[in-house]
């Protein structure tokens, strides 16, 4: 890791305390406040969060099966100008996905003008092929997705992963601000800092617009989460509460003539649209995992008689799947007729010969991925790497090639950080979260920044002892 | 609302109820413990009777040896084998609480959520008498802040008439197993049912309900076991007698089937229980047999509860 980072407040190390405008009247803050202070006000923050309950569980974590995610209280700050960019590159990113989708599951033009392997997608464990026999409520089948961009210089972006599945972490960017308005008012008196508190709004509109035709003109929305034993059941919960819905278990739902109900005190109530936090193998038992005690039976007949809406629709994890993000620039030419705004991390397809002796020639420089991995579990990060490490990595990469793709490690920006030796620069990356609905894109301006808080770390992963800051969009 | 969020609230203030109680229970018996044994304290009974009260001995009976100060205290405060203990309350309710964060306002999840929290301080720890004392003044003062809370904070709808609800049935069965375990054990063999009981040990089932003070401001008369019974069982007045646990078990049955537009088994049951408790007299209840009548209560109240989920909670 001999290269230098991009620091977002002092620009390219070795240049002379040049610190970048955005960051002025917060360098000033840094320098004119006593550590103590941070101390003090960083258990405040903690404190804040414990009473909140927001906690999340870390698989195979014996300890406790509830722990906080660190909260830096330094925010991460973007410009205007910055901001405007990403935002017309995830709008272009998005509309290419969901014509992508309604493509793969339809008329199938891109397979046939090969602008991707038909292979790569049928033989995808999450190509759905039931969703090939229905078209969804308003050819959309992404309307959250939680895109997550890395910056390696001043103008550089790049799009890391499209998380089109259900993407979570949005209760914390929520959070993260009030906690930081609580904390630090003075400090937003001398920013102008582009409000986010509107994102459960902006949700509620987008999925009350996707109701099915059928519904009435007041669509009844629920969430429906795996219980109170997953991870992320504080964000669901969460959402529930800021959007005004029902915040349903599998058994509070049946199906009856293909229709969705659930439970109430007062007897059956129709629903509209479920913005599912389930995966795709758990909605249905009779159509998916058998033993799937948190789906509903019939939830997908219903889905296909087009009596509920499901958000985000089935099927979407063969866009957000690690070897059909390399194609994504080609999908966005074919489906928008434009160059990708955002650009994509050059990535090696293990699957194709010359790629594949590339990356095992080179895999201590490279970041290795499991195609259908996601959390940060089952990678190899090549510089950070023993040498054992990356000779047993390599065995499992010679015996399964079709399910790896390699990047260049990429030397992600830092941001200022509060450590246990003081303020320091720390790796970052951005999840800014779109919402796709029937009658428009909406974006709230910032995102969830994830910082890796060990020195010299990339892996910004909660579960891989990552934690989170806010994230300040100036405007004006 | 959802069935499941109904019931979530409803067990959610049971426990809560619950837990209180069985503080309860504890410092009475440390009272009554403390006292010169020619006064009625001393003797093991009493551990023996907050035992029944507040727990299942036949849980007990292979986890400890012997019933005593220590054990009895330890099983009722802290033991995750007894469903019923202060932690497995808190426990239950914050469980509870968890499940249906967006019925609850704010206020409520930091009382029940904070003192989940909280509840580690004491755990596994070497409690002498005062942080013992002390840990059950914590503990009540939980129950007194989430039904304030819930007073001050909740809207008035179903959400809240439920979680009345289970209070009311919780409080309802708590008084009436004082009363059911205080005749069979504290009774000596050679006096019969309704006759005098010791002074000491009536007060005591007085503090359990906190109803020491209340007793002299509604009878002002010294402590008699029939009055006593009076007060625990048909005085409206008293926050924790049957009848107004069950005045309060109707009140917001009847809310519910107003909003609903309908009602059913759970409101039958519960207005009867009602007016019979209305029309009884407490020299008739002695006569017939007052355990006789407080063990058709507590199945009675459990024939409501019964109702109440059947109807609306699944």
């Amino acid at each position: 890791m001999a290269r230098v980072a991009f620091d977002e407040m002092s620009g390219l190390e070795g240049s002379p305390a040049a610190i970048r405008e955005a960051y002025s009247q917060l360098k000033t803050w840094l320098d004119a406040t006593p550590p103590e202070h941070f101390h003090t006000r960083r258990s405040q923050a903690e404190l804040l969060f414990r009473r909140i309950g927001i906690t999340f569980a870390v698989y195979g974590d014996n300890e406790s099966t509830e722990r906080l995610i660190p909260f830096d209280i330094i925010p991460r700050v973007l410009t205007k100008p910055e901001w405007n960019f990403l935002e017309r590159g995830l709008k272009q990113r998005v509309t290419a996905i969901n014509a992508f989708l309604t493509d793969i599951y339809g008329a199938q033009e891109c397979l046939k003008a090969g602008v991707i392997p038909a292979d790569l997608v049928y033989r995808n464990a999450h190509y759905r092929m039931e969703m090939r026999a229905f078209r969804v409520p308003h050819d959309l089948y992404v309307h959250i997705a939680g895109i997550d961009i890395v910056r390696t210089g001043e103008n550089d972006f790049f799009v890391l992963e499209d998380n089109a599945r259900t993407p979570s972490g949005v209760s914390y960017m929520l959070e993260n601000r009030e906690v930081m308005l609580r904390l630090f008012p003075d400090l937003f008196s001398r920013h102008r800092v582009a409000p986010v508190e509107n994102y459960p709004d902006a949700l509620l509109a987008t999925l009350r617009s996707l109701a099915p035709t059928t519904a009435t003109r007041d669509p009844t929305v629920v969430l429906l989460t795996p219980g109170r034993y997953n991870s992320a059941f504080y964000e669901h919960s969460f959402l529930a509460d800021k959007l005004g819905v029902e915040l349903v278990e599998a058994s509070d739902l049946f199906t009856k003539d293909d229709t969705v109900y659930m439970r109430t005190t007062e007897g059956p109530r129709r629903v509209d649209v479920v913005y599912r936090r389930l995966d795709d193998d758990f909605l249905d038992p009779l159509v998916f995992r058998p033993d799937s005690v948190l789906g509903v039976p019939g939830l997908m007949n219903a889905y296909e008689r087009g009596t509920v809406t499901l958000a985000n629709a089935v099927g979407t994890g063969i866009s957000d799947d690690k070897a059909v993000y390399s194609y994504m620039p080609e999908i966005v030419r074919f489906f928008t007729g434009e160059e990708p705004i955002l650009h994509n991390v050059p990535t090696y397809r293990c699957r194709e010969k010359d790629a594949f002796a590339y990356v095992m020639d080179h895999l201590s420089e490279l970041v290795v991925k499991e195609v259908n991995g996601s959390g940060g579990y089952g990678m190899l990060v090549g510089p950070h790497a023993t040498k054992r490490e990356i000779e047993e990595f390599g065995r499992r990469l010679r015996h399964a090639p079709d399910g790896f793709i390699a990047q260049p490690t990429l030397s992600l920006s830092t941001c200022p950080t509060f450590v246990a030796s003081g303020v320091a620069p720390r790796h970052v990356d951005l999840r800014p979260f779109v919402l796709c609905g029937a009658d428009e894109i909406r974006i709230v301006p910032g995102g969830l920044t994830r910082v890796a808080l060990k020195e010299g770390s990339l892996v910004v992963n909660s579960s891989q002892g990552g934690g989170t800051k806010d994230t300040w969009v100036l405007d004006g | 609302m959802l069935s499941r969020t109904a019931d979530n609230l409803y067990w959610l203030s049971r426990y809560v109820e619950r837990a209180e109680f069985v503080a309860r229970i504890l410092d009475a018996a440390h009272r009554l413990a403390s006292l010169p044994t020619n006064y009625g304290g001393g003797e093991t009974n009493e551990w023996a009777s907050a035992l029944a009260s507040a727990g299942d001995p036949e849980v007990f009976k292979p986890l400890y040896d012997g019933i005593n100060a220590d054990t009895v205290s330890n099983f009722l405060a802290f033991s995750p084998q007894n469903p019923s203990s202060i932690r497995s309350c808190i426990e239950a309710a914050r469980e509870n609480a968890r499940s249906v964060r967006t019925a609850l306002t704010t206020e409520m999840w930091d009382t029940i959520n904070g003192a989940w929290l909280e509840l580690r301080n004491y755990e596994g720890r070497d409690l002498n008498r005062e942080d013992f004392s002390r840990f059950l003044e914590w503990v009540k003062g939980i129950s007194l802040t989430f039904d304030g809370s819930a007073y001050r904070t909740m809207l008035r709808n179903d959400a809240y008439w439920f979680t009345r609800l289970g209070t009311g049935l919780e409080r309802a069965d708590n008084t009436a197993r004082i009363l059911d375990v205080k005749y069979q054990i504290l009774l000596p063999a050679h006096e019969k049912v309704g006759g005098s009981l010791d002074y000491f040990q009536w007060t005591t089932i007085l503090r359990e309900v906190s109803a020491f003070n209340a007793y002299h401001w509604v009878y002002r008369e010294s402590i008699k076991p029939l009055l006593v019974a009076d007060l625990l069982i048909l005085n409206r007045q008293m926050p924790r007698s049957f009848a107004n646990c069950y005045g309060m078990v109707v009140e917001h049955l009847d809310l519910i089937a107003d909003a609903y537009g309908r009602r059913g088994a759970s409101q039958r049951l519960a207005s009867n229980l009602l007016a019979r408790l209305e029309s009884e007299d407490i020299d008739r209840i002695f006569a017939a047999g007052l355990h006789e009548f407080v063990t058709a209560f507590i199945g009675e109240n459990n024939r409501v509860g019964a109702a109440i989920t059947e109807q609306y909670l699944v």
